[in-house]
């Protein structure tokens, strides 16, 4: 019983990461219908950027404050610079586009950090464990994942439906023309939500540093889960991304130990492939 | 007519003579180079038929040259050891004749195809990129699961498949083999695109509502053309099995099936040679820059997206712009 409860908050984790990865996706690609294959390497650059600041000050709350809106800057200047150009064209153009930035960061992180993994450590005072329930201690850090989460997931809720900017944002994603013809600065809201794809994306990494190693590559796999999650729920408005995400939790950890590994990593695919040969457009049924 | 043809026929000499030259100026390698060339150009000739001419931007294609290449090994190491591949229902033993290994290479990829095609197929734009991406990364995953086989560190061949008369052993014979079933295939492919299906994929991609209307069956005419695709870059992976003598879960992983979307589209999308072409450029670029810098991936990323900003007609839209044909840009 414990371990399920442990095993269940373990998925819980990764479901966050998703989270993220997946709200920043789905806002990017919702607003500006722009499939962004390089969102992994910004989750890549958070961790590395706040293991680095974290390593030389001691300090992983600075590490943080450096790598959010670092991630950001850089991500809004690739925007600027190149991304933007590729709204209006096909998908293709975009994905390879953002598969050539993959290439350029994972070599960039090899050039700065190496090709060894490096370490984060959690934050000291998030070291202990905390017994949720009386004889089954838990690490404090994990369970401060939860909360970030959650809390980032109600911040987003408050900003997307309550806020100038998320109303924009919204009206962005049903009608980006007419957004800009009724005189809003559409370009300068698009740089804007691109950046708060990549800080989500960014704060998924440097969460996710002292439970896996951060090292070249660390997101491309959660990249590719993130798409899973996506398709699953065929994520069309950002409350709904969180319910996959919830789904997912049940398919990863917890059924490493019961059945073969191999099928283990396979079985998220899987119930992707069951429920979308069941219904293609997404257990909630948005518009494919 | 001639000015297609001549070109044509100088090239195909070109890669006639070429272990001869290349044996001539000591540079035997060039041979094994142009051979990887040649597979490379047949996996993504067979992406540019769904991608170019179906207008479906499948990121997986790697899973199905994988799995290619994956059969000759399996039937090999089981052939190398004198066990069988499979007890139940029939004992089935492993096997290093090309005749049997290849076409069931084949057949296990295009039968892959059809079933993740029958799930994929359904959705469109950019959730058919995610959607086959996911896919491949599924059966990247299988692979790396199966301990028999090496998992991750994949399986070794201890010789190349066996073919009566001819000794593929020897590099040369290799490539010219390879050779003619590349030719073969483009030959096919040509043939294809022209047909009544090829032109119904084509209409299917420029606007499926109105081929629909006529009374094709779009979604069948996609999915035929996913299949033989995946079909083609099986035999490609059998071929790079035997060319490298050695498969790994690296031949299905995704970064692979980037690099056959960046050679088509580098050779010029949506034409019959192009993707060759792209494939050349690719691998050569590759060797090029990889001897200059340890690091050659800094400068193909942005170079990449170089290309997709301003050079979108590829290698063969530079070639055939003097002729003023106008190239076949796929929409979603």
């Amino acid at each position: 019983m414990l371990l399920v409860l442990e095993q269940t908050l373990n998925g819980l984790q990764l479901g966050v990461m998703l989270f993220l990865m997946a709200a920043g996706l789905t806002l990017i690609s919702g607003i500006m219908n722009f499939i962004n294959l390089a969102h992994g390497s910004l989750y890549m650059l958070g961790a590395y950027l706040c293991a680095t600041v974290a390593q030389s000050t001691g300090s992983f709350l600075l590490g943080i404050a450096v790598a959010l809106p670092g991630t950001a800057v850089v991500a809004m200047l690739l925007e600027a610079a190149a991304l933007g150009r590729l709204y209006d064209r096909d998908h293709l153009d975009q994905v390879l586009a953002t598969f050539g930035l993959i290439l350029f960061f994972n070599e960039l992180v090899k050039i700065v950090w190496g090709a060894q993994p490096i370490f984060l450590d959690a934050p000291a005072w998030l070291q202990g464990t905390v017994e949720l329930v009386p004889g089954a201690p838990y690490p404090a850090y994990r369970l401060a994942i939860l909360v970030v989460g959650l809390l980032v997931a109600l911040g987003l809720y408050l900003l997307i439906a309550k806020t100038r900017v998320g109303m924009l944002i919204r009206a962005g994603a049903s009608n980006r023309e007419m957004v800009g013809a009724l005189g809003v600065d559409i370009r300068r809201l698009y740089t804007l939500v691109f950046g708060l794809g990549a800080m989500l994306a960014a704060l998924a990494g440097l969460m996710a540093g002292p439970i896996y190693a951060v090292q070249v590559g660390m997101g491309e796999n959660i990249l590719i889960l993130a798409f899973v999650v996506i398709l699953v729920g065929l994520v069309d408005t950002l409350g709904r991304a969180f319910l996959p995400t919830l789904l997912k939790i049940a398919f990863d950890p917890a059924t490493a130990g019961a059945v073969g590994a191999s099928v283990a990593s396979m079985a998220i695919y899987i119930f992707m492939a069951a429920i979308l040969a069941w219904r293609p457009t997404g257990l909630f049924g948005g518009h494919a | 007519m001639l000015r297609r043809t001549v070109p044509l026929a100088i090239l195909l000499a070109l890669l006639v003579a070429l272990p001869t030259v290349a044996e001539t100026a000591g540079r035997g390698w060039w041979t094994g180079v142009a051979t990887n060339i040649l597979i490379f150009a047949l996996a993504a000739g067979s992406l540019n038929l769904i991608l170019g001419f179906g207008g479906l931007v499948s990121f997986g294609h790697a899973a199905f040259f994988g799995t290619g290449a994956y059969v000759v090994g399996i039937l090999g190491f089981h052939a190398d050891r004198g066990t069988p591949v499979v007890t139940w229902p029939v004992e089935l033993p492993g096997t290093y004749q090309a005749l049997i290994a290849w076409p069931l290479a084949m057949l296990a990829a295009g039968l892959l195809a059809l079933l993740i095609g029958l799930v994929c197929l359904r959705t469109r734009g950019l959730y058919f990129i995610m959607i086959t991406l996911a896919f491949a990364q599924m059966i990247y995953f299988f692979f790396v699961g199966l301990e028999a086989y090496g998992g991750d560190d994949g399986l070794s061949l201890w010789q190349r498949s066996e073919l009566p008369g001819l000794d593929l052993g020897d590099d040369v014979q290799f490539y010219y083999l390879v050779l003619a079933l590349a030719v073969a295939a483009f030959a096919l492919k040509q043939r294809v695109v022209d047909s009544r299906f090829g032109v119904a994929l084509r209409g299917a991609r420029d606007n499926d509502r109105r081929m629909r209307a006529l009374g094709f069956d779009t979604q069948r005419t996609r999915l035929a053309a996913f299949t033989l695709a995946g079909a083609v870059a099986g035999l490609a992976g059998a071929l790079i099995a035997n060319q490298t003598e050695f498969v790994s879960p690296s031949f299905l992983a995704w970064q692979r099936s980037g690099e056959l979307l960046i050679m088509v589209i580098l050779g010029g999308i949506g034409s019959i040679l192009g993707p060759a072409l792209g494939a050349a450029a690719f691998l050569l670029l590759e060797e090029v820059l990889a001897a200059w810098t340890e690091h050659w991936m800094i400068v193909l990323g942005p170079l990449l997206l170089l290309v997709v900003l301003f050079a979108k007609r590829g290698l063969w839209g530079l070639l055939e712009r003097p002729l003023g044909t106008r190239a076949e840009v796929p929409r979603d």
